[in-house]
């Protein structure tokens, strides 16, 4: 019951703030309709970042157990982040064709989300490399938790080294600093709730995966009594 | 010593190559894996050399009755099969010192002389192992995997590349080892047979 | 310690017996050296481009040869035989300290080579030294790590390139910027921030390798 309130909120919520997004949100002076792109923008960078943690927190379990369905949510959070990896690349480089008049510059934002989107097209590499099951787990894991070590270098060493090479002013400078109220308002609502809607997406998925597996479960030990 | 393999199960995917294997062996005594090609006769040697872990089940080591723990058994089993290479660039001499200083064996310069000379290859220790011939690797094998005098002898497939007298040889050491400890092999020969105190048959599933 | 050292030292009889893994890394390196000069002929390049140029010179030589040392024993089949007789910790710093040799090796060609062909005007060479020995250890870990996860990969070739990159992304970022710096100024304070970035990244990826690597290797 609880959860059917709550699908009913998320989708008002949620229709509300496509509204605002396109008709309440005041647009930003020179940037004319492109500044709507950040309330799709930065939710999906942040949504590739977020599962790319909850990858590495899968593989850390599978290494942890062994058991497989840590490994399958494992794949799926990739495949969650590398969709928002690949939205967050395209539609931040249409909006730097925007206000930079560049599709691409190398500055330490569009960076880290390029090199994201190659950890996890190297994690997919790996995956489609490897085909008895436990190996491909196994190193699947190793992998995701290597990228997560290296990746708080990009956080904090990037933009230091960076900023004497190219001082460009960061994305997130002119984002969150001068935005107005509804601006606020509307792009907050749209990080939440599209945050809470992948997640609940992401959770389906999981279901799905865990039913799958023990339907495999099932199968084997079928098949083990009859021998 | 005292070897207890407790229902594994090996599976890989979704293809299941062994099936609640379980058996016990002790000092003095030897066990033959049989099986068609393809049974799983090489994988359930492998478990027990803990080359692999199994699926499910578990491979026990015991001495004087305490288990001794996965790190450490390594150093009391000795492995001869096809899989199982020398380095091929280096010399005969070289791949067994290092084995041996590997394992911590103490006046093993002598060891190896000895082996070398009861399985014929005396003579050859600096010719690159790549220069010996299909028989001649077989009993170098033998002599690395006998070099620590391990507690637990494997052996898949004992007799292959080796002509009579190798043969002849190898099965006076393989009867020296299960004399002194335990001794295992895979084979689908029925020759190789009289070697063993009891055997297991590994079924194609 | 002493099975580190006996695994160091039977790679490199095998390597000095082969110089299966210099040759690649030697040879790459000196056909793309020769590329790039010819191509860029007698314009001259700056600090920026020609530091820029030295590290991808020095990353792609190291894909040539930093799996080898992996990939050839599970292609020969030795892979288990060491398996019999090692502990997973000193295979891994084993054959980590052979690709830092290996490193090193190139660097002793690459480096004077790079200099007189480009014409490379380095202030401080002191520092650029400093980075690159320091680099190394991360080009090693990190690569040392990532060669042992392909190697039990079906197919391997362009995969080792593909896996390192993103890994070692943050040696080529700060190297390049700390050579830029050693090039034009040469002062040890000037590229004190990437350098205490190698070194962090150098720690740090060494570290999660040993703790990762006895997954990598036990089946």
């Amino acid at each position: 019951m609880l959860v059917k309130i709550g699908k009913w909120l998320l989708f008002i919520l949620f229709a509300l703030t496509i509204t605002g997004v396109f008709v309440w949100a005041p647009l930003r002076e020179g940037l004319g309709e492109f500044t709507r792109v950040i309330y799709f923008h930065v939710p999906a960078a942040w949504m590739a970042v977020l599962f790319f943690l909850l990858a590495a927190y899968y593989s850390y379990r599978y290494l942890q157990t062994k058991e497989l369905l840590f490994d399958a949510y494992a794949q799926i959070s990739n495949e969650m982040g590398i969709l928002f990896a690949v939205l967050a690349t395209a539609t931040g480089s249409i909006w730097a064709k925007q206000i930079w008049h560049s599709y691409w510059n190398w500055d330490p934002r569009e960076t880290s989300i390029f090199i994201l989107l190659l950890i996890y097209g190297a994690y997919f590499s790996l995956r489609s490399a490897l085909e008895q099951e436990d190996r491909r787990a196994r190193l699947s894991a190793v992998y995701s938790l290597l990228a997560f070590v290296t990746v708080p270098f990009f956080v904090f060493i990037v933009p230091r080294i960076y900023f004497s090479l190219h001082p460009d002013p960061v994305i997130n400078v002119q984002g969150k600093v001068n935005m107005e109220a509804r601006q606020r308002i509307v792009f907050f609502s749209s990080l939440i709730l599209q945050t809470v809607f992948f997640l609940w997406v992401f959770n389906i998925r999981r279901t799905q995966v865990k039913l799958k597996m023990m339907i495999r479960r099932y199968q084997e030990t079928q098949t083990f009594k009859e021998k | 010593m005292k070897l207890l393999a407790k229902n594994i199960v090996k599976r890989f995917g979704n293809h299941i190559v062994l099936r609640n294997i379980s058996f016990e062996i002790s000092n003095g005594k030897s066990l033959a894996i049989i099986g068609s090609n393809g049974s799983g006769k090489t994988t359930l040697i492998k478990i027990l050399a803990n080359l692999i872990a199994p699926t499910r089940g578990s491979v026990i080591y015991q001495q004087n009755g305490q288990t001794i723990p996965r790190e450490h058994i390594n150093a009391h089993i000795g492995l001869v099969g096809p899989y199982l290479q020398l380095y091929q660039e280096l010399t005969a001499r070289e791949n067994l010192y290092f084995f041996a200083r590997m394992r911590n064996i103490p006046d093993y310069q002598k060891r190896i002389a000895g082996l070398m000379e009861t399985l014929g290859l005396k003579g050859r220790e600096d010719d690159t192992v790549k220069a010996y011939s299909s028989g001649m690797q077989q009993r170098l094998k033998y002599v690395a995997a006998l070099l620590h005098q391990p507690d637990v002898l494997l052996v898949d497939e004992p007799r292959s590349n080796l002509d009579e007298k190798g043969i002849e040889t190898v099965y006076r050491l393989l009867q020296e080892q299960k004399e002194r400890s335990i001794l295992i092999i895979a084979t689908n020969d029925s020759e190789d047979l009289q070697l063993a105190d009891q055997t297991l048959k590994v079924e194609q599933a | 310690m002493k099975q580190t050292y006996l695994i160091l030292i039977k790679d490199l009889q095998q390597e000095f017996k082969t110089r299966y893994a210099i040759n690649a890394i030697l040879l790459f390196a000196i056909v793309t050296l020769s590329a790039v000069s010819f191509a860029i002929g007698t314009f001259t390049a700056g600090e920026q481009v020609l530091s820029a140029l030295f590290w991808v010179i020095l990353f792609f030589s190291s894909m040539s040869g930093l799996s080898h040392i992996f990939i050839r024993e599970e292609e020969t089949q030795t892979a288990d035989t060491l398996k019999l007789v090692a502990r997973p910790v000193h295979i891994f710093l084993g054959k980590f300290i052979f690709n830092l040799l290996l490193l090193i090796a190139l660097e002793v060609v690459l480096v004077p080579l790079f200099i007189a062909v480009m014409n490379f005007q380095i202030a401080g060479f002191g520092v650029f030294t400093l980075t690159l020995f320091i680099g190394n250890f991360g080009l090693a870990g990190g690569g040392t790590m990532v060669a042992a996860i392909i190697s039990k990969a079906s197919a391997k070739g362009a995969l080792f390139t593909v896996l390192s990159f993103p890994i070692l992304l943050p040696v080529l970022i700060s190297g390049i910027s700390a050579t830029k710096k050693a090039a034009e100024q040469g002062a040890l304070s000037g590229a004190q921030n990437e350098l205490q970035a190698l070194l962090a990244y150098s720690v740090i990826i060494i570290t999660a390798s040993i703790l990762l690597f006895d997954y990598v290797w036990n089946e």
